[in-house]
């Protein structure tokens, strides 16, 4: 077997300096016995060590089937070992067990779909991060993430101000295109709160400009909120900061109760949609969101068949569709997808896997957002997506997700596929038809 | 001898089954009692619906994708299940027990059959266990427990067979199979997150 890399990040060493074998074991035991409870009991006690999640990992498949990195493998290294030690480890393996943890799971719950008995193992993922969070080890670039969103309860430190000048300036060049078209902040009432992630108005506002040009188009009643609480993105909930990712998605909802909304439509971005629609109410005591939670592949898809959207011309060049695995694992999304896409362009082609059983991007579940330190091992360790996507020969891909574009990006790059990624509103963007442009 | 086999056959299989049946019970129990105080989640998601449909489509054969990946070892884990229930069901020997103790009866398999089938059975379980040694993945996740429960579930096919030869004890394979009816919770884990899947992702989970 390969030498086992450990790499080093600032945050995590820096916060296991300051680890007693105490306090790790005291921490271990609390969330074992405080906070996971019958599940995972129960998981620990039906594993039949049978190996069969292995296939299900890209990480195993990606790494020649490197043991350590099947899902079980990566229970072994982390959940058994404390288990088995009663949390009396130390705390060099505290700081593996994050890069494990952290780092080589996406918590795509591919696995899931793999285990005879149904065993989630991102939960047991989660629930080391859960105890790396309360250790102050989780490493240094996704810390400061979740430090962003208690500070300003936006992922990408906006300030108030920042936020409302984007969607200002936003609207500023809509009218250019759409002389009528708004960006309609703060209305009361309206059917719609549109809702982003934080990297949306920070250096990707071309995406509110295109789904403000939809919304236009579309003759939708929406709005967006002038204060904190447009952010529906959430790292927090993957840095085990549970506390942070309820306050987050309070806010969030409160914004939407406030501007007495019927739905919220979010943007195309995957974690945040887990986040809002899976994660963030169960955390708040909603069994189901309490305002309906709309993924923007489910609206585009809406507006197709009310007929609000019409499509002036096909995308003619042969696309595939990269599933998100929280749209599409996490809301059953795909057939809806296919139907916009099948729309919009003349020449699908999909990539093998797919749908439900599509290869995660590797960026996912927080670790695009571990930086640059982790960045080559998560290339390296998703050969298999670059080989999927090359199979396909075509030149672009659709990824509603942006953690996905984050991801695949590097592996385009890495791996030389010269592919162009885009998200699914640019396509009806650029193909609809445009009753009030000039 | 004669004694310990009434003892065996009598009194030991009564406890046995009653620890088995009351054991699940409480297994389920202490579940769910659990979850109602520390994992609320469990069951503000468990859905019967939901829940029956992962389990029934986990339980046809080659009807997921990971078993279709895994051709010879889906076909033999499935041999294994189906045969240990039809041995344990339809084997004349048992038969006879339960029809002397409660009066009732099915009809059986003619004994060689059950002998090739034991047979059979014992090979899945040798099957197992290599599959254990030579898979890295497996391996690297197997410690002496494994193989121990692999050799418990094995036992009675074992003693079944030494049994019918007449090349051993009888009672052991009573006791055996008492012991090694173990797993009930298996499927709860399936349920639960196929609840999950079904219900609020709306999307399979096999």
């Amino acid at each position: 077997m390969k030498e086992r890399v450990w790499i080093k990040d600032e945050g995590v060493e820096r916060g296991a300096e300051k680890l007693t074998p105490e306090r790790i074991e005291k921490t271990i035991n609390a969330v074992f016995d405080n906070e996971a409870g019958a599940r995972l009991q129960a998981y620990v006690d039906t594993c039949a060590h049978c190996g069969l999640c292995s296939d299900a990992c890209h990480f195993f498949l990606s790494r020649d089937r490197d043991p350590r990195f099947s899902p079980v493998g990566k229970v072994k290294q982390t959940i058994w070992e404390m288990l088995d030690k009663k949390g009396k480890v130390s705390a060099e393996f505290m700081k593996q067990a994050i890069q494990v943890a952290q780092t080589e799971c996406n918590m795509c719950r591919r696995c899931v779909q793999y285990c005879p008995f149904g065993i989630d193992i991102a939960y047991m993922m989660s629930l080391v991060r859960r105890i790396g969070h309360k250790l102050e080890i989780t490493p240094l670039y996704i810390q400061d993430t979740a430090h962003s969103h208690s500070a300003t309860m936006n992922q990408m430190w906006v300030k108030d101000d920042e936020w409302i000048d984007a969607l200002l300036w936003q609207e500023d060049e809509l009218r250019d295109e759409f002389p009528t078209g708004r960006i309609p902040l703060e209305k009361e009432g309206a059917e719609i709160m549109y809702s982003v992630i934080g990297p949306e108005p920070k250096f990707r506002t071309q995406l509110i400009y295109q789904a403000a040009a939809i919304m236009n188009e579309a003759g939708c009643d929406w709005t967006m909120p002038a204060t904190p609480g447009w952010d529906n993105s959430d790292m927090a909930m993957y840095t085990g900061d549970s506390e942070m990712m309820g306050r987050l998605k309070r806010m969030h909802f409160d914004t939407a109760a406030r501007l007495r909304v019927k739905k919220i439509v979010m943007g195309e971005c995957g974690h945040a949609f887990r986040s809002v629609y899976d994660t963030g109410n169960r955390v708040l005591g909603w069994q189901m969101p309490p305002i309906q939670v709309v993924h923007a592949l489910e609206f585009y898809w809406d507006l197709l068949n009310e007929g609000k959207i019409k499509v002036a011309k096909k995308f003619e060049e042969p696309v595939t569709f990269h599933d998100p695995c929280n749209v599409v694992r996490g809301r059953g999304l795909h057939e809806k997808a296919r139907d916009v896409v099948r729309a919009f362009c003349s020449n699908f082609i999909e990539m093998t896997p797919n749908k439900e059983h599509n290869y995660c991007c590797a960026a996912g579940g927080g670790v695009i957002n571990c930086g640059p330190p982790f960045k080559n091992a998560r290339v390296e360790s998703n050969r298999v997506k670059a080989e999927q996507l090359q199979r396909t020969g075509v030149k672009v891909c659709i990824a509603p997700c942006h953690n996905c574009h984050g991801g695949l990006e590097d592996i385009i790059h890495t791996y030389k596929l010269g592919i162009e990624l885009k998200f699914l509103g640019e396509i009806i963007y650029d193909c609809m038809e445009k009753p009030n442009a000039v | 001898m004669q004694d310990v086999y009434l003892l065996v056959s009598g009194p030991l299989a009564w406890a046995a089954w009653t620890i088995f049946v009351l054991g699940s019970i409480y297994k389920v129990w202490s579940t769910l009692n659990t979850a109602k105080k520390k994992d609320q989640v469990l069951l503000n998601y468990v859905s019967f619906r939901y829940g029956m449909r992962s389990i029934i489509n986990w339980s046809i054969p080659f009807n997921t994708v990971n078993m279709r990946l895994n051709p010879v070892f889906t076909g033999i884990a499935f041999f294994f299940h189906i045969a240990f229930f039809v041995l344990l069901i339809f084997v004349s020997a048992h038969q006879i027990m339960i029809e002397e103790g409660f009066g009732i009866g099915w009809f059986t398999i003619p004994d060689f059959v059950a002998d090739i089938l034991a047979f059979a059975v014992i090979g899945a379980c040798i099957f197992f266990a290599v599959r254990r040694v030579m898979r890295p993945e497996v391996s690297y996740v197997t410690d002496w427990t494994d193989f121990a429960l692999l050799a418990l579930v094995a036992a009675p096919f074992v003693t079944g067979v030494l049994a019918y030869h007449q090349l051993g004890d009888y009672m052991l394979m009573v006791v055996l199979h008492m012991v090694s009816a173990e797993l009930l919770l298996a499927p709860l884990t399936r349920a639960y997150i196929g609840s999950e899947f079904g219900m609020v992702r709306h999307v399979k989970d096999w």
